[in-house]
């Protein structure tokens, strides 16, 4: 990165310090529960050095006053490492879903009086205001069989040796965070509260790409069939409609999309040989 | 992480387990470990190092404070563990030749620890979390994510399940276990900000300590020098900035106010470089850390008179820093929005891991020499060899059992592997060495212990309810708080918090006194005094994040004044606990553990030393002689510009 060239954030890396001591306005979706109706209050933060969304909603939490004067309660919302490696704080931040916790108030909102939008992740059903429920996530990891099947903790000795490029892929791969975002984004994944209709809905790219983790394993392989099963039927891989919008949103450029293509081809090729076996 | 490798080992010995978390599971603290895990292996053994040099210098960095039999027993199941990740399929760098890479790291001439790109926590719990999701399906675990533990149900003085709350219904309600293991990690956020995650309040370790589990060497909290101040938390940077040419500076005017790139080189104050002219910037982390926290908070020359210092890359040139540091600066600039290459980055000491925690037993293994061994000398022959059960009987249903029958602590919530300080990459091995090994001490605690006899489904109903009651009552009560109308500043929970961690960081950190000690306990018993009409500000009885908060900052409240009266009453310097009137370590009056108790009927505390034992190598000056510089990262080669993605 040279010193002009904005990054992908939009800011300069040498730029004017935005004003510190400036409000911002933070326009936030609340609800009070699953079927209850959804309200939008706005706070006014002021804005201290190094402040992200994370912070100014601490700070909301302190004194829960609207611009109105109104006297509300602290936003409920999800969050963990802060360091965008657990996942956790995901949630649509102008329009666009993100994890909160990287999300910088002087790139988003520079200016005196400018608005942040905070909604919660729209494919997830809301437990209250920012928080959702991601189980079916979760949930998705256990159709794909995520997961090395060893023989026990006991001691047998090292796992099979891997060239570094298998190595360098599988770690990419192995960064997913399942925060969600690439769902989020997603066209065909669709909110789906009834968790007895996951397993016919879309699974989304993430799993698709854990799949292919795992068969990339020299251990992990054993299951590949079982993986490629659960890919091939209702919500699988042939509902995806290929709008490219996960590898977009992806916060840690996971290649889903290449997990998608080669998941693609590995289901190609084994329905074939399963429709000669049988 | 500690939690899972229990689950799993557990589990797979066909008892069911159920798991309980604030946060799913994958979610946890541990994904936030960056450097990696220590374990000997086939090439630095045949270097000269072996497990037993492991042990020895996990020994020597923990400042000689740590019982010696568990730590030779981790160290020795070390590459054991590794193994065991490398099958479960932890993406570990690899050589051309495909084998396992290995990087330098502190505490050691060898090159010992173990890494998966920038994020080896993430990797090493993913693994795990992997597992007890395979278990899951297959019905041996079951998982309450989401879930907040509010204390152990005893009967009897033995431990047989816990009492929890679901955070989305709210929900109170007890569950009998015949054992109980308390994974739940650090307490960063008695500190306010820290490099911990916003879950580490330590407040399920107050819980157990509040039921009369006792809390060993309180005071022993790792301040890591250089972390990227943040308005919500504190990020580390790694010190290979520092290994790579960085250059630590202030303005020599107090409260200058001028942009660091404005100001010329007479007026920039390199302090590490005029107080340690030999050394410079790459002094060892603890004499960083202190001069750092000596400028700002003593002399107040922290930039614009904040608790920051410049640590200076822009003299190098941008693509050799991209090349050596791309992956640290890359976080640097994600977090601050300021690119490092240009302008110096701003730090500053974070709290970063507590030693101390949950006390716990353990029954020693087979090597006994007649008398302590002198130090170790670095790379020659190991007196002893590696196998199971030299330094910790296995499967004794004692191991890492609290004082209180059945119920266990595992990783960085007890207290017995790192003494006065943790040397970088063995936390991830604590936590999976105590899951593991210590994991078939409760299967056989299960087997032959009180719940052969008695398992906790029989015993009567009384203890369940009455501690499922207590805590509704208790949750009543804040909510009855939070209808009462609005918190002033001296009832709001996030004040008293924040107040909290302003002075137990500028108090019991960096450097301690007496007297400063003596007014931090003031000031904990206003802020005590205070708490008792707390108000949560959300009367909600569904999803009530608010409450939650409020009942943890009640229980940072006791950790807090643990912390601060380990620290008073330890009158020496040991480790990361240095006190400026007592500026020695003191081997004679305190190589002892820091035992605190808690007296429910007086709500006090008290503490006593007890001996250590020290019975497998003779303390000898933690001076790191000559090498003093090489120590940590200093020594290590500048970590490879890794893409993080």
């Amino acid at each position: 990165m040279t010193t002009t060239a904005p990054s992908p954030k939009g800011f300069s890396p040498v730029r004017a310090a935005p004003k510190p001591g400036r409000t911002v306005l933070f326009r936030i979706k609340r609800c009070e529960g699953p079927g209850k109706p959804s309200r939008w209050e706005t706070f006014a933060v002021p804005i201290e050095r190094g402040a992200n969304v994370i912070s100014c909603l601490q700070a909301i939490a302190a004194n829960p006053v609207t611009i109105e004067g109104k006297k509300s309660t602290p936003v409920v919302w999800d969050a963990g490492c802060l360091e965008e490696v657990c996942g956790a704080c995901t949630m649509v931040i102008n329009g666009k879903v993100r994890q909160s916790c990287s999300c910088l108030i002087d790139a988003y909102a520079p200016s005196e009086g400018d608005t942040v939008t905070l909604e919660p992740m729209a494919k997830f059903p809301v437990i209250r205001d920012l928080w959702v429920d991601r189980s079916r996530l979760f949930d998705a990891l256990k159709r794909v069989r995520a997961w090395v099947p060893i023989d026990g903790t006991y001691y047998l000795g090292q796992g099979p040796r891997e060239k570094p490029r298998s190595q360098e892929t599988r770690y990419k791969l192995s960064e997913c965070m399942s925060c969600g975002c690439c769902l989020d984004a997603c066209p065909q994944f669709v909110l789906e509260p009834d968790a007895a209709k996951w397993s016919t809905s879309f699974i989304g790219a993430h799993a698709i790409s854990q799949a292919r983790l795992f068969n990339m394993h020299e251990t992990g392989k054993v299951l590949t069939g079982e993986r490629l099963d659960s890919l091939m039927g209702h919500g699988g891989i042939s509902d995806c409609g290929n709008a490219q919008n996960c590898v977009k949103v992806c916060p840690k450029s996971i290649p889903l999309t290449e997990s998608i293509a080669a998941i693609g081809r590995a289901v190609t090729i084994h329905s074939f040989a399963r429709y000669f076996r049988d | 992480m500690a939690g899972l490798a229990a689950a799993v080992r557990i589990g797979e010995a066909g008892i069911p387990v159920d798991l309980f978390s604030l946060v799913p599971v994958k979610r946890s603290h541990s994904v936030c470990a960056q450097g990696g895990i220590n374990a000997c292996n086939d090439v630095a053994r045949q270097q000269g190092y072996s497990e037993y040099e492991h042990f020895d210098e996990t020994i020597y960095g923990g400042d000689y404070l740590a019982d010696q039999h568990p730590v030779l027993e981790m160290a020795n199941w070390a590459p054991r563990i590794i193994d065991l990740l490398d099958r479960m399929g932890v993406p570990f760098n690899r050589t051309a030749e495909g084998f396992r890479d290995l990087r330098l790291f502190g505490g050691s001439l060898f090159k010992r620890t173990h890494f998966a790109g920038a994020t080896t926590g993430q990797q090493l719990i993913y693994a795990l979390d992997e597992q007890v999701r395979r278990y899951e399906v297959e019905g041996k675990v079951a998982k309450y994510e989401f879930w907040e533990f509010l204390g152990p149900v005893l009967d009897d003085g033995r431990c047989v399940g816990i009492v929890a709350q679901d955070l989305r219904t709210m929900q109170v309600r007890s569950f009998p276990a015949d054992a109980v293991v308390i994974a739940t990690g650090g307490c960063g956020l008695v500190y306010g900000k820290s490099t911990n995650s916003i879950m580490c309040t330590g407040a399920a370790a107050a819980r157990c300590f509040k039921a009369g589990v006792w809390y060993a060497n309180p005071e022993m909290i790792q301040v890591h020098p250089t972390a990227i101040p943040g308005a919500d938390k504190l990020r580390l940077m790694s010190e290979s900035a520092r290994g790579e040419g960085g250059r630590v500076w202030v303005p020599r005017k107090k409260g200058d106010p001028r942009a660091p790139r404005e100001i010329p080189d007479p007026d920039r104050y390199y302090f590490l470089e005029e107080k340690y002219p030999k050394y410079g910037n790459i002094v060892p982390r603890d004499i960083a850390t202190r001069e750092i926290f000596d400028i700002c908070v003593n002399q107040g020359l922290g930039i614009h008179g904040e608790n920051s210092v410049y640590l200076d890359l822009t003299h190098k040139e941008p693509e050799y820093l991209t090349k050596k540091l791309g992956g640290i600066l890359e976080i640097y600039e994600k977090f601050v929005g300021v690119d490092p290459r240009h302008e110096p980055m701003k730090i500053f000491p974070a709290v970063h891991y507590s030693m101390g925690g949950l006390w716990t037993q353990y029954t020693k293994g087979r090597y006994n020499p007649a008398q302590a061994l002198e130090k170790h000398r670095s790379g020659s022959a190991p007196p002893i060899g590696s196998e199971v059960g030299l330094g910790m009987a296995p499967g004794e249903i004692n191991n890492m059992q609290t004082n209180i029958q059945g119920l266990y602590a595992f990783g960085e919530v007890n207290f017995a592997y790192h003494g006065a300080n943790r040397l970088g990459a063995n936390a991830l091995l604590s936590c999976i060495f105590d899951g593991l090994f210590c994991g078939v001490s409760v299967s056989n605690y299960l087997r032959d212990g009180a719940p052969a006899k008695k398992p906790a489904e029989s015993v009567s109903k009384t203890p369940f309810d009455a501690a499922a009651k207590a805590e509704e009552v208790r949750f009543k009560a804040f909510l009855d708080g939070a209808s009462k109308g609005e918190p002033d500043a001296k009832t709001n929970p996030y004040i008293i918090h924040k107040e909290l961690g302003q002075e137990m960081t500028a108090a019991c950190t960096v450097v301690k006194s007496a007297p400063r000690l003596q007014q931090c306990r003031a000031k904990l018993a206003e802020l005590r005094e205070r708490f008792r009409s707390v108000r949560a500000a959300d009367a909600a009885t569904w999803t009530n994040q608010s409450l939650s908060y409020t009942r943890a900052v009640g229980d940072m409240l006791l950790v807090a004044d643990a912390i601060c009266l380990g620290g008073l009453e330890r009158r020496e310097s040991r480790g990361a606990h240095y006190r400026t009137d007592f500026p020695d370590r003191d081997d004679a009056n305190f190589m002892k553990t820091t035992l605190t108790k808690y007296d429910a009927a007086s709500e006090r505390l008290s503490i006593e030393f007890v001996p250590i034992d020290g019975s497998l190598v003779k303390p000898t000056a933690r001076t790191y002689g000559k090498v003093e510089k090489k120590d940590e990262d200093s020594k290590a080669p500048p970590k490879p510009a890794m893409a993080r993605v």
